[in-house]
């Protein structure tokens, strides 16, 4: 048996988002730290309080490089974590922005960015609340790294918890998988191509609040950042012991996202979105909820894609274009490196 | 590793006997555009269609027929039986 | 896509079958394999049809030995590698590239050969070594590629040349006879630069069907159903449903650049020992962009890791399930084999797609 060092120390690919990513949380990680707020390993903790229910969550974003067709890394960083308090039900109420920032990052950029994390924050209408700067010795030239965390307080009557799910729930998108990824590939270096690609980065917050106001039964949301809707398939039928079942032909594509995939041989449903989020839905609210987000700007292109069944053993399922099937499963990891 | 998608040309840029550099092809895959070399293909022009792998140009191939044998060009035309639900957004 | 019409030939091939004893067919090229997976045009095959996975696969066929001298190169502080991605996890005797590039080791994923002449030009302080491996449809881009680069005087550009022809390693298949088959699925893009034609020694003098195929889901079940056709009429010939890409003669230019940079030379592919006339050496006046040469590498002997079976998988002795390792000490998280990690390897796409919980 060879010697494996990614027993030894952090690999890439740890990061990606994928198996690797979930092994590394399960054995290193989340062992040490076990404690009820943190054990459902959900994207934001609720915290119980007298009177209130508070969500809270955190993230990191070290996508490279910092700017991308339609984005940058403040824009990601804002809506990643509005979304991860959004999708837990919750409304979001701050932010905290903690800046990493490399020596030799043009004034420029840094302008560029707070404009871009401005504007983002207003769009949403969260505000950054509190914050820290540092600045760290020249490196790979990344420029800067950021470190946010978000509140929020629970909405009423929700309730996300993936034990609610049962078969005969139908699985909902609010619209084109696989731009944010592929937008940022074409902007490295050693891969040469162009795309009208952009990221879909997009404060979800909007959109989920108009989704649960019409009253619908929605059961559980998870936003398929890394690892892209193929991590949250597989995290869903793990979660709910139920297999899921998805019509390849009904999940939303662009023909530009269709086509790009295929040309650098990755599967699109494995690829990193940044404005999408994933719904588990009773079977009789779809109509509702669809009708919901069709009428928001970030859910023109809302669609059905699944259902869950009880066929044992339970696993994501594709039902392919072509009227086959093949199992859905979470990418091992390296495939984009640093998406987000 | 046998990866190869059609495009179509839309643009050529240089000339003369570099092998790898001699004439460069923009291709257009349905909103994404890759270079290639043309150096296997150097009778592709501007509006051809060319089957491209790993940087390069294998060959030129019929449009009307790569329509036909390529699903994701039948998808983004719109020829597919109705059942995909997909936007045409760019 | 016409589910209809996938359903008529999904039947006709049902009916052939009926009258049959099974029908083994090796889908040659890695990428066929992964296809008919991915498109669950497998899922609807007859269960007497066997699809067998064969050694079209570069990295899978790729010896224990290059890439440990891969890593050696990627160990020394003045390289940078550059490589398809696959190649990245493989584990050598002592690790792999991504375990070297986690010690500080300077490996870079790249498309294209034309990325990696590109990168030796922009760092020239650097020595830029890219992985040639491949079959015939990637060779000729390595053949530009060194053109190129002697054309600019580069002199921190190489190459670890490993690139392997099809031909060669389907004809000692078929003429070794542990195998039983009855066809093959020829491997569509090899196809548009080597030819249709090139199969014809293998249908006519060992009497097997061929057909060459594209990776669409219905190119695939075209190819199949051309194959079991043949089988039912008795007939051994080559056939092509992927004309729109394929021509009997293939890319004249295509394979004059390869020969310009390549001469033909005995290979040592992983677990099946050497196949003469298999791979391609660089030609003497080339021979300063070989890496081996250069910085004095050697490729060591290829040796499996223990109760790896990749070996038997690439030549359809095995399926993957058949491997004590599979699934167990060996699955895409912590891989033995290039089986198991290479995006076209037998053992992965079982993994990822025909395991059930």
């Amino acid at each position: 048996m060879t010697t494996r060092d990614t027993d030894d120390r952090i690999i890439l690919a740890h990061g990606g988002g994928g198996e690797l990513t979930n092994r590394l949380l399960r054995e290193r990680i989340v062992p040490k730290l076990a404690n009820p707020l943190l054990d459902p390993l959900n994207d934001s903790a609720v915290l119980e309080r007298p009177g209130a229910r508070v969500c809270m969550t955190t993230d990191a974003y070290v996508v490279q490089p910092i700017e991308f067709p339609g984005g940058d890394i403040g824009r990601l960083a804002v809506c990643g974590t509005v979304n991860d308090l959004a999708v837990m039900g919750a409304r979001p109420l701050a932010l905290s922005l903690a800046l990493i920032l490399e020596e030799g990052l043009p004034m420029s950029g840094l302008d560029r960015i707070m404009d871009s994390i401005a504007a983002a924050a207003a769009e949403a209408n969260v505000p950054v609340a509190t914050g820290d700067t540092k600045t760290v010795e020249r490196r790979e030239g990344d420029g800067v790294m950021i470190a946010t965390a978000g509140i929020g307080e629970m909405r009423e009557g929700a309730r996300m918890d993936a034990s609610r799910i049962e078969p005969g729930d139908v699985v909902l998108i609010n619209g084109c998988i696989a731009d944010h990824g592929l937008a940022v590939m074409s902007a490295r270096e050693h891969l040469a191509f162009e795309t009208e690609l952009r990221t879909d980065a997009a404060p979800l917050n909007g959109l989920i609040a108009v989704v649960l106001d019409t009253g619908a039964d929605v059961k559980f949301m998870r936003d398929p950042t890394r690892g892209g809707v193929a991590g949250v398939l597989t995290d869903l039928t793990e979660a709910t012991g139920l297999t899921v079942e998805v019509d390849e032909a009904a999940i939303p594509i662009s023909r530009t996202a269709l086509h790009t995939a295929e040309m650098l041989g990755l599967d699109p449903l494995s690829v990193a979105n940044e404005g999408k989020v994933v719904m588990a839905v009773s079977a009789n609210d779809a109509e509702r909820v669809l009708a919901a987000c069709r009428g928001q700007k970030y859910g023109k292109d809302a669609a059905v894609i699944g259902r869950f069944t009880d066929v044992a053993p339970p696993l994501a399922e594709l039902i392919t274009r072509a009227g086959g099937r093949r199992i859905v499963t979470r990418p091992y990891g390296e495939e984009l490196p640093r998406i987000c | 590793m046998c990866l190869a998608v059609p495009g179509k040309i839309v643009k050529v840029t240089g000339s003369g006997d570099d092998p790898l550099n001699g004439r460069v092809a923009t291709v257009d895959m349905q909103g994404s555009r890759v270079e290639a070399s043309l150096a296997m293909t150097p009778d592709a022009d501007v509006g051809d269609w060319v089957l491209v792998h790993a940087g390069f140009a294998l060959t030129v191939v019929d449009e009307a027929e790569a329509k036909e044998t390529w699903e994701a060009l039948q998808i983004a035309l719109g020829d597919d039986d109705g059942s995909v639900e997909f936007s045409g957004s760019d | 896509m016409d589910r209809a019409a996938i359903r008529r030939m999904v039947d006709e091939l049902g009916a052939i079958l009926s009258t049959r004893d099974g029908i083994r067919i090796m889908e040659v090229c890695g990428t066929h394999t992964v296809s008919l997976f991915r498109s669950g045009i497998k899922s609807m095959l007859p269960s007497s049809l066997k699809l067998i996975s064969g050694p079209g696969c570069p990295v899978c066929v790729t010896s224990q030995g290059y890439l440990d001298a891969a890593c050696e190169l990627a160990a020394r502080p003045d390289v940078t590698i550059c490589t398809y991605g696959d190649m990245v996890r493989v584990p050598g005797r002592h690790g792999s590239l991504a375990d070297r590039r986690g010690g500080g080791a300077e490996v870079i994923v790249v498309y294209s050969a034309r990325d990696a002449l590109k990168y030796a030009e922009d760092h020239p302080d650097r020595n830029t070594a890219f992985l040639a491996i491949g079959f015939e449809t990637t060779t000729p881009a390595t053949a530009a590629t060194i053109l190129a680069a002697k054309a600019k005087g580069l002199e921190n550009f190489f190459i670890l040349p490993a690139h392997k022809l099809v031909i060669p390693a389907m004809k000692a298949l078929v003429s070794g006879g542990d195998v039983p088959l009855d066809g093959f699925l020829c491997p569509g893009h090899v196809s548009v630069v080597i030819g249709a034609d090139a199969y014809r020694p293998i249908a006519e003098k060992f009497g097997k069907p061929c057909v060459v195929a594209g990776f669409e889901p219905r190119q695939m079940l075209e190819g199949i159903l051309g194959i079991a056709r043949q089988l039912a009429e008795g007939r051994s010939q080559v056939d092509n449903v992927y004309g729109v890409a394929v021509t009997r003669e293939g890319n004249p230019l295509a394979r004059d650049l390869m020969d310009k940079v390549f001469i033909a030379a005995d290979a040592v592919w992983r677990a099946m020992g050497t196949i003469p006339m298999s791979g391609l050496d660089l030609r003497p006046e080339y021979k300063c962009f070989d890496a081996f040469d250069h910085f004095g590498v050697e490729q060591g002997p290829d040796v499996s890791p223990d109760g790896c079976l990749c070996g038997e998988v690439i030549q359809g002795k095995s399926e993957p399930a058949d491997c004590a390792l599979f699934g167990v000490a060996c699955s895409p998280l912590s891989p033995v084999g290039p089986c198991m990690v290479s995006s076209e390897g037998a053992c992965a796409a079982w993994y990822k797609y025909h395991r059930k919980a």
